[in-house]
């Protein structure tokens, strides 16, 4: 294999691999814009997973399953969304405990149809004469499918929705100071919610993408640990949809490379790279005067209550 | 300007009859009568506790009553939320600024607000509508800045703005002035006549005394919940209105007995810090303080304060310079070894510093003694001598509390302040440091604090007083250090203190050049 065959293989994976992850990311930078921090992504993920191949297995339209997918996770988001927006509890507990909910139940329900082959996935395509473009063309535009490109235009759309609308200016006011939000008539509760569940949405249609288009199958905790990554990268692109884009595909870059490099490096080194790369991260953010530049959100897993600054 | 702001409803009179407001175990606004008319400034006084702000959150839809009713112009208004109080005309200033840090100025006064272009924002035309108001009634500031760069003057004037915005022709500033400088102070006065003079209606929440009689058209005192009196402030005198608000004589000016000073118990040289955000605090300072004075450090807050009171107690590791405790260095000294030294240390943040909310009183108390004789015996504590001298100094301290073992999160900040005083004091400190000792503490216990600092001068004492309360400072220091941005910007003697000047400094202006623009 040349060179060039290996590094546009790569790249190309890369884009499969890394949209579930921005898909997800995106989603849960806007819950965190929000101030509501939600550990729950890799529940949610993993019930839009089996709920989505269920649905494209069943009726034979895969774009239905991803649609289901996501309002799955949507409708499981709104758990957390009351536990810690309306209970007010602790956001990391209730976050933990949607996650461990979701691969335990995606487990249970899952059982008989793991090893079902879909026989209408999301097809993957090739962009004519764009795809002939010498390098780019086979890395965007040959034998990707349409969720790619759709993520891909969500990125510019959700970063003016986030600083260019009303809206996005209300939802970052609300995790910086809900307070603060609360006296010039902004609902707090309200964008908190819509926040949460545009959050579940997204991290539910990343799952169905991985079941009904990138796999495609189901098997039981198939999003192995993906919900987590996502935490991280959200935090590695300062709550900015642009950055997670950059993220998710360098992860993911990062990911498909500990599979190309085994025939060199031991493969156990590998497969940690990308983890220890979060680790990294997450180090390299935590320093408390960086955080505050990069635009993390001041009232980030803060309840709000009125009255009580 | 977007249509709807104009055909806001200009408020000429809001009247509340008997507002009754309940909490668990308190009542908080007890059938209070309360009324304000456009053009004038309606002063609502009263200790912490006495209703003030339950009142002013009625009045802006945070809090709904129990009882009583709310009328505008004469039509009876329910608010259900502040967005309701807002359509209504009314507008709000709070005491801590609501204001977004990482927004730009024009952001924050867009917040919440529908756009003249549907869902996209406006801010171009919102900046070009806050320069109008901003000269109408002189309230400068950049629309394109963001917040956190902003002196907390600016950050008023934001606000103020906001408010404005919004077509609030009734507006509420709760505490307006207690983060200002006396030249700041000044500014908001005359912008505060220009809202009058332009039929605005303002209802000002405050307990500096002489502000509110300069101010006030008309005052309303409040007391336990309910209305003591409401006089025109050209009848009303300082003395009185303390009597009225606090129920007796108030002794407002403490005495500054004569005390022979002694040698030089405090001194730091050259002293620099970093803060928390790692950039230099402190930059040079130079502070000497002799046994039986106080040594009044004033300014504006965030200029360096916090951090030299941490350095003097141990709390932050100086980058250079020193600390000395008569005569010994003890520069980067831990907290404890500075305690044997005789240091005494009244923390600004009185809740995370200076106690343990989840301990009772007792505990409380013997905190920075409870590893010694009397409290411990080797592993033991002596539960029959922390009792006795905890009720001890409850009693000496006049620490309102059900019990010793009462927890601490439960007193009042008054209280609280009382229990630290008693804790420190009572060990005949040789160096005070206090910060902010009455910050957030009403009229009596803002008394008994200073009457208890005076009494530690007499006793020999050294100490630092830092506060932002100017007459805090002019009230109880014997010669007073101004302090800018980490540096010393000039020390006056109590004899020769001159307000303008000091204000001046406190704006950075050095002590020279003060001198040559007061005189």
């Amino acid at each position: 294999m040349g060179w060039e065959t290996w590094i546009i293989a790569t790249l190309s994976r890369t884009l499969a691999y890394g949209t579930p992850l921005l898909i997800a990311t995106l989603g849960e930078i806007f819950a965190e814009r929000a101030g509501v921090l939600n550990l729950g992504v890799e529940g949610m993920m993993i019930m839009g997973a089996y709920s989505g191949f269920v649905i494209a297995y069943t009726t034979g339209h895969p774009w239905l399953g991803i649609l289901v997918a996501g309002v799955v996770g949507a409708v499981f988001s709104i758990i957390h969304a009351f536990v810690s927006v309306t209970l007010k509890a602790n956001q990391v507990v209730s976050g933990l405990a949607l996650t461990m909910l979701g691969l335990g139940l995606a487990g249970v329900l899952g059982r008989g149809w793991e090893g079902l082959p879909l026989f209408t996935p999301i097809h993957k395509m090739t962009v004519p004469v764009l795809s002939s473009i010498p390098v780019l063309g086979p890395i965007l535009f040959k034998g990707q499918n349409l969720v790619v490109y759709l993520t891909m235009l969500l990125v510019p759309v959700l970063w003016y929705v986030l600083f260019r609308t009303r809206i996005g200016i209300s939802i970052r006011a609300v995790g910086e100071s809900p307070a603060t939000a609360d006296s010039l008539g902004v609902n707090v509760t309200r964008i908190r919610y819509l926040c949460v569940i545009f959050g579940g949405f997204l991290a539910g249609v990343a799952g169905g993408y991985l079941s009904v288009a990138y796999r495609p199958s189901w098997t039981q905790g198939m999003t192995g640990g993906m919900g987590w990554i996502v935490i991280a990268l959200t935090i590695f692109a300062f709550w900015n949809p642009i950055y997670g884009l950059l993220g998710s595909y360098l992860f993911a870059a990062l990911y498909h490379l500990s599979f190309r490099l085994q025939a060199w490096v031991s493969p156990e080194l590998l497969k940690a790279m990308p983890y220890l790369f979060a680790i990294l991260v997450l180090i390299f953010v935590a320093q408390g005067t960086l955080k505050k530049k990069m635009g993390a959100p001041a009232a980030l897993s803060v309840p709000y209550t009125r009255g009580e600054e | 300007m977007s249509k709807q702001f104009i055909e806001q409803i200009q408020v000429k009179e809001l009247v509340a009859r008997g507002i009754v407001k309940r909490f668990p175990g308190v009542l908080a606004s007890d059938h209070v009568d309360f009324d304000v008319h456009s053009g004038e400034i309606h002063t609502l006084l009263g200790e912490n506790g006495a209703g003030k702000s339950t009142l002013m959150k009625i009045l802006y839809g945070m809090y709904r009553p129990d009882a009583g009713e709310i009328a505008i112009n004469g039509d009876r208004v329910r608010f259900h939320s502040p967005l309701d109080a807002i359509r209504h005309g009314i507008g709000m200033v709070h005491q801590h600024f609501m204001l977004v840090p990482t927004f730009t100025v024009a952001e924050n006064v867009a917040l919440g607000l529908p756009s003249s272009r549907r869902v996209l924002l406006d801010l171009d035309v919102v900046s070009k509508r806050i320069e109008e108001l901003a000269k109408t009634y002189g309230l400068q500031v950049d629309p394109a800045a963001k917040v956190w760069q902003l002196s907390v003057g600016e950050q008023q004037r934001v606000e103020i703005l906001k408010v404005l915005y919004r077509g609030a022709s009734l507006l509420i500033l709760d505490e307006p002035t207690a983060v200002l400088t006396p030249q700041e102070v000044d500014e908001f006065s005359e912008t505060l006549r220009r809202m009058i003079d332009e039929g605005h209606a303002i209802v000002f929440i405050s307990h500096k005394l002489h502000e509110v009689l300069a101010l006030s058209d008309r005052i309303t005192v409040l007391r336990s919940g309910r209305v003591v009196d409401t006089v025109p402030a050209v009848d009303a005198t300082k003395a009185g209105l303390a009597r009225l608000m606090v129920g007796r004589e108030v002794i407002l000016q403490v005495d500054h007995p004569e005390v022979a000073q002694g040698d030089v118990r405090l001194a730091v040289h050259g002293l620099s810090a970093n803060g928390n955000s790692g950039l230099p605090a402190l930059r040079g300072v130079d502070l000497e303080v002799r046994a039986g004075e106080i040594l009044g450090l004033a300014g504006v807050s965030g200029n360096g304060q916090k951090e030299l009171a941490e350095v003097i107690a141990g709390m932050r590791r100086p980058t250079g310079g020193r600390v000395l405790f008569d005569g010994t260095d003890v520069t980067g000294a831990l907290p404890g070894k500075l305690l044997d030294h005789g240091l005494s240390y009244i923390p600004e943040e009185r809740m995370v510093d200076g106690t343990v909310r989840d301990f009772s009183v007792a505990e409380n108390l013997i905190l920075k003694d409870h590893h010694r004789k009397p409290y411990a015996h080797w592993v033991f504590m002596d539960s029959a001598k922390i009792a006795s001298e905890s009720d001890r100094l409850i009693e000496a301290f006049d620490i309102r509390t059900p019990s010793r073992q009462t927890p601490l999160k439960s007193l009042s900040g008054g209280n609280i302040q009382k229990l630290i005083l008693a804790r420190e004091l009572s060990r005949d400190p040789s160096v005070l440091v206090a910060a902010q000792p009455t910050r957030g503490l009403d009229v009596s216990a803002t008394e008994y604090v200073h009457r208890r600092l005076i009494e530690q001068r007499s006793a020999g004492t050294a100490t630092l007083l830092i506060s932002e309360d100017l007459d805090e400072i002019l009230n109880l220091s014997d010669r007073i250090a101004v302090i800018y941005e980490g540096r010393i910007m000039g020390i006056v003697d109590r004899e020769d203190v001159d307000v303008e000047r000091i204000g001046l400094m406190m704006a950075g202006v050095s002590e020279q050049a003060a001198g040559n623009a007061s005189a």
